[in-house]
């Protein structure tokens, strides 16, 4: 185990930064959200909850794949190169992190999307363990162990200090030159941390029946109606979510040329399935319902009971009317039969 | 005051008056609640307390076609303002609803908790003045008026500006506040100081679409930025102005009908100032054609789309803009 | 495959045919000539214009074909309108192929095929028929059911009329319009009534496309006939953008019509939710 003060974090940031691009929570008008660092820059570990994820490291909000010229009736194609350089992410938290897998299922299975793979090939991970969970956490539910994320490099933030372990070569090598420290006070800390986790008012959320089997009894709830009511179609939750990973495809015109270009998208959206003839999910209803049965059913059903959900409470807290999969979770989930 | 609304209600419904309520819900802690139109036999998840600040009116809209008699709707004062709007735009039919005007004494923003660095909120305590906040480590006091939501911060006053009848006490929240002081800040910033002003807050957008939403003066059908057909649809920004683009659009679209509810900068998951965006534009109406306030009662004509004579020259218009 | 497949080959209109006044049949070829790529018939290509879009199209001609594919296309949007003005010679995008084929090299070998299409629900049938006449002696018996609003909405009527009906072929069509029309003696009925009227025995094995109402009805009247949901195909239309199951849009239930399917059989379609 190594150790850093955080009063020297900026310094140990400027060196890192020298030869490699961080990204790391950063305020910006109040707000957290990750971003690249420069020095000088408002470096916010300590916050628990960034307002994006973390996952626009890998997957950003938009990125262009490539780019078109036409001439007369002649079009040619121009491909985008792939990122390809080193970065290191740090204060990624375990709900966070779990995330990165449930991303991997979906750009890293065949046909693996190269965008994406070349940023994740490029990173370092440094993650960061929670001391204080939120009372709407509920990650330890989809199996994360907040006090012990993974990673390359964990890291604890113990009165003032940084404590940093590498868990790989990668990881070994980044704090290699930080000063040695033994791990009394991150033990510590973590049992402090999980006695506070299974106090957590969602600490035990009853999952029964969420998978492929009662798939159809989940969908043809009656319930979907009346948890979707106050929903404004917006796109919050989603893009806020760590896991939610549905795009669209669509070209920019610069007036030179056509970039295409991939962006978030959202089932929420009206527009999402909408084709010339019409919507097979015409409304709030059916689009609410989609997000969450991809999360709690459909993924599982296709990801070996792995669910689209970390338990990170970013939608619980952003969602403008407080609907969230919480909810969702208590009215459906179970065995019950009211269905 | 939740008890004494609760059996208002039930009287009403069991008047005939009407069979549903447009009202807020209990969540899973004290401060989520949630827009829920209620039966007489939901009426028990039925919560009115510090923490019900989303502007219930526009839901509405959506219920007017499924309305045969009346639907009850919970009006704070500052909401009366935007439910006369959207009947003044012919959005609601005001003889389908029941308004029951309720009283407000300002509502808590628990993201103003969080911010003061408290988390793990479990309960709190309203004492008058102050309020005691329980969390998973321990107990935080603090200042009412400090964690009230922004729009409270310049109450309307507590006058219901429509209301078939009204429940509860209400308490005017802004303590005299001039709600154009950051407007006028922004307008005394030079060009440059005011375009990175907005730049910084700007960029934080991800276009979750959440303050259109909300808003009640955008009650278009089809949103231009939804429609693929107008060329400038879009859920994300393809270059980098564009979500600045969006905003702007969107507050030209609503100048006049915005009525400052508040509910763009309640909703924006990034704590972007919108309403400053729109408080521009009602400062700018006010000076150039008097003092004009959305939604102060049905039927207006709000003076964009009304001439008089005394209207200003458009050159006293383009003149400003050239100072500006 | 991997997402390369998101970045498009250039492709080059050949030849277009009207077929009807709002569907025509693009022929594409690669710029130094041959198709784009091989397929299956029922599977699918995304075609873009730059600056305009991308969507999905099934591939209408047979993968016997060496020198070209073509796309039976009817203008109902923005992309497909801007299709419809193109001229010959005009290049396009192009990339593909992308989902689940018809099992013509499967469960369809040796089985006597009932072919049941709506309008411009000929176009992916429109493969497979051409695939099983290029390989007709893997094949039983083979019934065509076509029908459209009138008989100038009939797609490829030349090819119906001088190849699937000669009798070396050894189709039987049965053509139809909804209403009667001057110039037209032959059947007129919605396609679901026409198919319990011919009363097919209910051995054969149906793929079946057109407007879902029309499917929702073929389906009624083949179950009164006797069909079961396992001998019956037919393929879907969603809305797709990345034609690799990850976008999302296709999803319904556990699977993504673009991957999975987008042909499906009846029994495995009624597992799923109602969404499509």
């Amino acid at each position: 185990m190594k150790k850093l003060l955080l009063s020297k974090l900026d310094e140990w940031l400027t060196t890192l930064s020298e030869t490699q691009r961080i990204i790391l929570p950063i305020k910006q008008t109040d707000q957290v959200n990750f971003g690249v660092y420069a020095p000088g820059a408002e470096v916010s570990l300590e916050t628990l909850r960034t307002v994006k994820s973390a996952k626009d490291a890998f997957f950003p909000q938009v990125e262009n794949m490539m780019n078109f010229r036409s001439e007369g009736k002649s079009i040619s194609v121009e491909t985008v190169p792939l990122e390809e350089e080193d970065f290191i992410l740090i204060g990624v938290r375990g709900c966070d992190e779990k995330s990165f897998e449930i991303l991997d299922r979906v750009f890293l299975s065949d046909p693996f999307d190269p965008f994406y793979a070349a940023r994740r090939k490029h990173a370092t991970i440094v993650t960061l363990a929670c001391s204080r969970p939120d009372e709407n956490c509920f990650c330890t539910n989809f199996g994360v162990d907040p006090t012990n994320p993974k990673g390359d490099v964990t890291s604890w933030i113990v009165d003032g200090t940084l404590y940093l372990t590498g868990n790989t070569e990668k990881g070994e090598a980044l704090i290699a030159s930080l000063e040695d420290a033994n791990d009394e006070p991150v033990a510590a800390q973590q049992n402090k941390t999980r006695e506070i986790l299974e106090k957590l008012p969602f600490a035990h959320l009853d999952l029964n029946g969420f998978d492929g089997d009662h798939l159809m009894e989940k969908f043809s709830s009656s319930k979907w109606a009346d948890l979707s009511e106050a929903c404004l179609g917006c796109g919050t939750c989603t893009f806020v979510c760590p896991t939610c990973q549905c795009y669209d495809i669509r070209d920019y015109d610069t007036g030179r040329g056509v970039q295409r270009y991939r962006c978030w998208d959202s089932c929420m959206y009206s527009d999402f399935t909408l084709m010339a003839h019409g919507t097979n999910r015409p409304t709030q209803v059916e689009r609410f319902r989609q997000r969450f049965m991809h999360k709690l059913v459909y993924f599982p059903s296709n990801n070996d009971g792995t669910y689209s959900c970390v338990g990170c409470g970013r939608c619980l807290v952003k969602c403008p009317q407080n609907l969230n999969i919480v909810k969702v979770i208590k009215a459906l989930g179970g065995d019950r039969n009211d269905n | 005051m939740q008890r004494e609304l609760m059996e208002r209600i039930r009287a009403l419904m069991d008047k005939g008056v009407a069979d549903q309520v447009l009202a807020w819900k209990r969540g899973e802690f004290f401060y989520d609640t949630e827009p829920a139109i209620l039966t007489k036999d939901e009426l028990g998840e039925m919560v009115y307390d510090s923490f019900c600040g989303p502007n219930l009116s526009k839901y509405l809209i959506k219920e007017m076609p499924k309305i045969e008699n009346k639907i009850l709707a919970l009006i704070k004062p500052c909401d009366s303002y935007s439910l006369n709007q959207l009947i003044t735009e012919h959005r609601i039919d005001r003889d389908k609803v029941y308004v029951i005007g309720v009283g407000c004494k300002g509502k808590i923003d628990v993201d103003k908790i969080r911010a003061k660095g408290v988390s793990g909120i479990t309960g709190v305590d309203e004492n008058g003045d102050k309020i005691t906040v329980h969390t998973l480590y321990g107990d935080t006091t603090l200042d009412r008026k400090d964690v009230l939501l922004g729009k409270c911060l310049f109450c309307k006053g507590k006058e219901h500006r429509i209301a078939d009848e009204t429940v509860g006490e209400s308490e005017d929240t802004s303590e005299g506040s001039d709600r154009f002081e950051m407007v006028k800040k922004l307008e005394q910033m030079t060009p440059d100081e005011r375009f990175s002003f907005w730049r910084k807050e700007l960029s934080k957008c991800i276009r979750c679409n959440a303050c259109r939403n909300v808003c009640p003066a955008c009650s278009c059908v089809k949103c231009v930025f939804d429609n693929p057909n107008t060329g400038v649809q879009n859920k994300a920004a393809a270059n980098e102005f564009e979500e600045n683009l969006f905003h702007i659009i969107r507050a030209y679209h609503v100048a006049g009908r915005c009525t400052d509810c508040g509910e763009c900068s309640r909703v924006c998951p990034q704590g972007i100032p919108l309403h400053l965006l729109n408080r521009k534009f009602i400062s700018d109406i006010n000076e150039l054609y008097g003092t004009y306030q959305a939604g102060e009662c049905a039927g207006q004509r709000h003076p964009l789309i009304d001439y008089t004579q005394e209207d200003s020259e458009p050159s006293i218009v383009h003149e400003r803009g050239n100072n500006g | 495959m991997t997402t390369d497949n998101l970045i498009p080959m250039v492709g080059v209109v050949t030849q277009i045919r009207r077929d009807t006044p709002d569907i025509k049949t693009f022929r594409v070829e690669k710029p130094e000539g041959g198709k784009c790529f091989d397929h299956m018939p029922g599977q699918c290509a995304m075609i873009s214009i730059p600056g305009v879009g991308e969507a999905m199209f099934s591939i209408t001609s047979s993968p016997t074909v060496q020198e070209y594919q073509e796309f039976s296309i009817k203008k109902c949007g923005h992309l497909t309108e801007c299709l419809h003005a193109m001229d010959v010679g005009q290049q396009i995008l192009i990339r593909g192929p992308f989902g689940k084929h018809f099992p013509v090299e499967g469960e369809l070998l040796g089985k006597d095929l009932l072919f049941i299409a709506g309008g411009v629900g000929l176009a992916p049938l429109h493969s497979v028929i051409d695939y099983v006449l290029a390989n007709r002696d893997k094949y039983g018996q083979v019934d065509v059911v076509y029908g459209s609003r009138s008989k100038d909405d009939l797609l490829d009527i030349d090819q119906i009329q001088n190849v699937w009906m000669d009798p070396k072929n050894r189709v039987d069509v049965h053509l139809t319009i909804d209403r009667p029309q001057e110039g037209w003696d032959g059947h007129v009925a919605f396609v679901p009534t026409y198919v319990e009227e011919l009363g097919f025995d209910p051995h054969k094995t149906v793929l079946v496309c057109g407007p879902p109402i029309m499917i929702k009805f073929v389906l009624q009247a083949l179950t009164k006939l006797g069909f079961t949901k396992e001998q019956i195909y037919t393929t879907m239309e969603l809305r797709m953008k990345c034609g690799l199951g990850k976008c999302g849009r296709c999803n319904i239930g556990d699977k993504y019509v673009c991957k999975d399917g987008p042909v499906f059989r009846f029994d495995e379609l009624s597992e799923l939710p109602d969404e499509y």
